[in-house]
Parts: C-alpha cells; sequence; structure tokens
C-alpha cells in the first residue's frame, strides 16, 4: 500500500467473463498517475474489456462479470455500491469506435459540460474550441461548428470524440485505439496531446501502433490470450523484454 | 495464434484443392441474371400500378358522389364548410354543416390522444431503457396480441364497463359520451405506439448510449438527451400512425359514442364522429337516393382529406427532425 498514492488504477486478480467466456485470466497491475500508459497485444485478447471495466462500461453488457480487485484509490470498481455516474465523470473514455451524437459538433462536444458544470454561453463556447483545437481537428471544423458531426469524415469523428471526451475534464483518460482512421499529421498532434496531457491527468491507450506506444507511454502492458504477459516501462518493454511472446510481438512477429 | 509452421498440414491442402475447384465451377450466366431482374422489375411496377389503380379509383369514386352531392338543392357548400348543424335526416330542414362531425372526431381523438401518446412513450422508454430483459421479453408479446383484438370488443368494453364507471363517477355521463369512446380508442391505440415507439427507442445504437453513459451521463441523461432525440423521427411516426388510428376508428364510436351530432367540447355528451356517421348511413336502412346517402361520400372525402394532409404534415416534420445515425 506505499505506493497508492502514485498509482491511479490498481487491479489485482481480475478475472473477467462474457457469459461462460473467460474474457481477462488474473491480472494485476497498476496503472501509474500522472503517466501514459499503453496496453498492445493482438486482437482480441481483452484490452478493450480491461479498459471497460476501469470504468464499468461493461455494466451495460449483460453477460460481463467480473472477480477479484479493481480499485481506483480507494474506490472498490467491482462493488454494486459504487456510483459509476460519479466514476465516469472521474475517468473518461473514448471508444474504439467512433461514436459521435446525431447532434451538432458543438452539442456533441458540449454534451459533457453541459453535464457537469454551469457555464454561460461564451464560457461554454471557450470550452468546445479548446478542446476542439487539442484535439486537433479545430481547425477543420470551426466554420461548420452546427453542422452535423455525422457529416464529418472518419477522422474527424474520431478527433471529436476525443474533444468531446477531455472537454468534462476527467481524472483518467482512457483511449480505445484513438487514432485508428487518423493520417500522420493527426496522429502526431494526439500523441502532442498526451503528452501535454499527461501532468494533469492519467492516460490509459490502446493501440496496434508499435512505434505510437514506443513513442509516447511511460509504460507497457503487453496482453495475450486475456493475460498481461508482461507489463513494464515501456523502453524494456520495446529492447530487451523478459518474455519471448513479448519480443515476437513488438518485432511484428506476429499478431 | 500459431508461429508459422514448417510441416503443411494436409487437411489443409485438402481445402486448398477443394476451394480451388469451387471457383471454378460455371458461374451464373449474366444472360439470365439480366433476364430474371426484368421480369421482377416487371412484377414490382405490376404490383405497384395495382395499387395506385385502387387508389385512383376509391378517390374517383369518392369525388363523383360528391360531386353528386352537392349538385342536390338543399345541399350548399357554404353551408357544408360553414355550419356546424347536422341534420340530414330529420323531418325537419336539412343541414348539411361538416363541422358537428368533425368535432366529435376530433374530441374522440384527443380524447385519445391525450391517453395513448404519453402513456405509450413512457411505458416505451420504460420498457426499452429500464426494464430488465425479461419484464421486456414478456410485455412486448402481449403488447402486440393486445394490438390485434376486434375493436368491436373495444366497442362493447366501452359500452359496458367505461360508460358505468364513468356514470358512477360523475352523474352527468350519458349513456353514450365521447369520454368513453375516446377512452376505448385511447386502449386501442395505445399498444400500437407503445410497440412502435420502443422499436424505435431499440433502433438507437448502442454505441451512442455508452457515449452518453460514457461521458459522465445518468440513464435518464442518456434516454432524454441522445436515444429520445435519435428516435424522434421514428416516434413521431408511432404517434401519427395512431392519429391516423384514432380517427378512422369506427366501431367503438359507433356502439359507444352515440348518434347525435354535435360541435360540443363536453366529454359528457353524446356526440357523432365522421366514421360513426359513415357506418350508420351505409348500415342503416335509408334510400340509396336521398339526399342523407350522398352526404356520406362528402364525409368520406373531407375524412380523406384530413387524413392525406395529416400523412403529409407527418412527411415533413419527420423530415425535419431526422437524426440519422451513420
Ligand atoms: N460483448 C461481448 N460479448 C461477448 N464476448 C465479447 C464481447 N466483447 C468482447 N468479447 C470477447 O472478449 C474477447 C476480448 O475482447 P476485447 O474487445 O477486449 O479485445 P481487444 O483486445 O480490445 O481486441 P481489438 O484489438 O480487436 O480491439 C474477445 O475474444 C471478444 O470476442
Ligand atoms: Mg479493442
Amino acid at each position: 500500500m506505499a505506493n497508492q498514492s502514485t498509482n491511479a488504477i490498481e487491479a489485482s486478480n481480475l478475472n473477467a467473463w462474457y457469459g461462460d467466456f473467460q474474457a481477462l485470466n488474473s491480472i494485476s497491475l497498476q496503472i501509474p498517475k500522472n503517466e501514459v500508459t499503453a496496453f498492445i497485444g493482438p486482437s482480441g485478447c481483452g484490452k478493450s474489456t480491461l479498459l471497460r471495466w476501469f470504468n464499468r462500461m461493461n455494466d451495460t453488457i449483460h453477460s460481463a462479470s467480473a472477480t477479484g480487485d479493481l480499485r481506483l484509490g480507494d474506490i472498490d470498481l467491482l462493488s454494486s455500491a459504487t456510483d459509476v455516474v460519479d466514476l465516469r465523470r472521474r475517468v473518461g473514455i473514448v471508444f474504439q469506435k467512433a461514436n459521435p451524437f446525431p447532434k451538432s459538433i458543438f452539442e456533441n462536444v458540449a454534451f459533457g459540460p453541459r453535464l457537469h458544470m454551469k457555464l454561460n454561453k461564451t464560457e461554454l463556447q471557450d470550452l468546445v474550441e479548446w478542446a476542439l483545437r487539442k484535439a486537433a481537428v479545430w481547425e477543420e471544423v470551426k466554420d461548420r461548428l452546427n453542422a452535423p458531426a455525422l457529416g464529418l469524415s472518419g477522422g474527424q469523428q474520431q478527433r471529436l470524440c476525443i474533444a468531446r471526451a477531455i472537454a468534462t475534464g476527467p481524472e483518467i483518460l482512457l483511449m480505445d485505439e484513438p487514432c485508428s482512421a487518423l493520417d500522420p499529421a493527426s496522429t502526431l498532434a494526439i500523441e502532442d496531446l498526451m503528452d501535454e496531457l499527461r501532468s494533469q491527468y492519467t492516460i490509459v491507450i490502446v493501440t496496434h501502433n508499435m512505434q505510437q506506444a514506443s513513442r509516447c507511454s511511460d509504460k507497457t502492458a503487453f496482453f495475450f490470450e486475456g493475460k498481461v504477459i508482461e507489463f513494464n516501462s515501456t523502453e524494456k518493454i520495446f529492447t530487451t523484454p523478459n518474455a519471448k511472446q513479448t519480443e515476437d510481438y513488438v518485432r511484428g512477429k506476429f499478431g | 495464434m500459431s508461429q508459422p509452421v514448417a510441416v503443411p498440414d494436409p487437411t489443409k491442402i485438402a481445402l486448398e484443392s477443394r476451394a480451388k475447384s469451387l471457383l471454378n465451377r460455371p458461374r451464373r450466366r449474366l444472360a439470365a441474371t439480366r433476364f430474371s431482374e426484368i421480369g421482377i422489375y416487371v412484377a414490382l411496377i405490376c404490383c405497384g400500378l395495382f395499387s395506385l389503380l385502387i387508389t385512383v379509383s376509391i378517390i374517383g369514386v369518392l369525388l363523383t358522389e360528391t360531386t353528386r352531392f352537392f349538385q342536390f338543392d338543399e345541399v350548399t357548400l357554404s353551408n357544408f364548410l360553414g355550419s356546424a348543424e347536422w341534420t340530414p335526416n330529420l323531418g325537419e330542414p336539412k343541414s348539411f354543416g361538416i363541422w358537428g362531425l368533425i368535432s366529435g372526431t376530433l374530441l374522440v381523438t384527443g380524447i385519445a390522444m391525450a391517453f395513448a401518446l404519453p402513456l405509450g412513450l413512457v411505458t416505451a422508454i420504460y420498457l426499452s431503457e429500464y426494464a430488465p430483459r425479461q419484464i421486456r421479453n414478456f410485455l412486448k408479446p402481449i403488447l402486440e396480441v393486445l394490438a390485434g383484438i376486434p375493436t368491436v370488443v373495444y366497442g362493447f368494453f366501452a359500452l359496458m364497463t367505461i360508460t358505468p364507471f364513468l356514470q358512477w363517477v360523475h352523474e352527468g355521463f350519458n349513456v353514450y359520451n365521447a369520454m368513453s369512446a375516446g377512452l376505448a380508442v385511447g386502449i386501442l391505440c395505445f399498444p400500437t405506439v407503445c410497440s412502435l415507439a420502443e422499436d424505435a427507442l431499440q433502433s438507437v445504437p448502442k454505441t451512442l448510449r455508452d457515449g452518453a453513459l460514457g461521458l459522465g451521463g445518468t440513464r435518464f441523461d442518456a434516454t432524454v438527451k441522445v436515444i429520445l432525440p435519435a428516435a424522434l423521427s421514428g416516434i413521431i411516426s408511432a404517434f401519427l400512425l395512431a392519429v391516423a388510428r384514432a380517427i378512422g376508428e369506427t366501431m367503438i364510436v359507433a356502439l359507444a359514442a352515440g348518434s347525435r351530432p354535435q360541435a360540443t367540447l363536453d366529454p359528457r355528451n353524446e356526440i357523432q364522429t365522421m366514421t360513426g356517421f359513415m357506418v350508420q348511413m351505409a348500415g342503416g336502412d335509408v334510400s340509396n337516393f336521398g339526399t342523407e346517402y350522398f352526404s356520406m361520400y362528402a364525409v368520406a372525402f373531407t375524412l380523406f382529406l384530413i387524413t392525406l394532409a395529416l400523412t403529409m404534415m407527418g412527411n415533413v416534420v419527420r423530415g425535419r427532425f431526422r437524426e440519422t445515425y451513420e
């Protein structure tokens, strides 16, 4: 418990299921505060599942269940008594698939602030602009803030969803493949964003892009078939990993 | 997730050669495909033309008979459109003021919708967003069965149960009254509203629900601020279908609302709706040549115009509120 203050989220012996299918198998790892943690691993190994347990999005899936220990500070994340609404205000998430609301671009970003804060019109406008700038999509949408968000391209929608998530000011930001549809320039902008946010926020990012993981994360967890094979500093994972599987994966030999 | 293997797997080789031979099978001949395509096209056109023909002939009959109605000496357009006195078959001076019937239809429809729309929508929201799945899977089919009960049953229910109950609550209710019929029509429309609105809510992608919840919204936030707006076009369709059904409903009003056309807002009164009058004319033993008989067509034509206007209005409203998701 000595390092409790430096860890944002701590999982130990966490198991998760969808019905009878075990998606996570005794996961133990600590997400350090004010750092960027990357989750890597082949498709279907449970990265999204773990991320969705961090802010209990799996509550919306009837068949999902979990055992073990998962805490955020002194909050028990698996307890049914946990206030999930408050939890999700503190732990924001950008989903793997961009899901803008069928509203205007502005309304999408203003959605979270409208829920949680009392802002006047100009304050809200400023916050929306800030979020859109941070997500590197401002220049493309500033002239059509009232246009429907579903008219944006896939990559623009993805950045809009990032803007929407940071506009609520979460302590912890979970990002599930936030750059999967982005061009190299936007990808770099999102990486800059993470770099900037890490001084105040804790960030967990799932990525299939090895360069991205090595470029912008402090720690990396390698997942395989529902288990964490290796969790270490990013440098170690990408230069001298302990496990053979990790080495094969980061060198692109499988997955 | 296995490493590349050196020794080829014999079953894989078999599968490979089988796939190759399957891919070499003769293809469907394009000419034949195109020919059947044309056949299907023609068949579809015929079906479309057939329904168009039916519609056109119905409108044709309505129009010609309505014209004949207005050719009678005792009928004037200004009386028809400008009066609420509908007294076609009394010995006294006849008056054909359509508002006497329209008001009855509107009163019954209004009562029915005041009951069915809010209740149907709230139930739909409960079923779609809040109810445990078992309850939903149990209630949804029951609603659909409810929608299939013949309306004559609702009519008798209104007459035998609702009316006595209303009279017990308040003595001013007539034996035939608009309230009883309106409530029965409302009960009739409720499952339709509920079931269609629930379908509309369910068709909103789960990712949108997740989006609202993931931003720290409550279930109520997600429902009211994201799901309802996204489903609005479908919900409006459900409402309009219910309104159209209430306006056109015949059996219930014929049984429970009475047969005295009058422009009133008092739901305790006996009234007559447009459909109620038509069924009285068509089923009663009036001569087939009198003004009162032809007035039926004028009423039918008016009803047709109202429903048409409603449908077109619905399309405009729906177009404005359409929020597409991908
Ligand atoms: N809603 C669900 N119901 C049943 N099984 C699920 C569900 N969601 C995920 N799974 C299963 O759980 C396993 C882990 O899925 P998860 O989405 O966590 O993978 P992932 O590591 O995020 O993969 P990817 O990189 O492709 O996004 C997969 O085998 C998947 O089929
Ligand atoms: Mg995933």
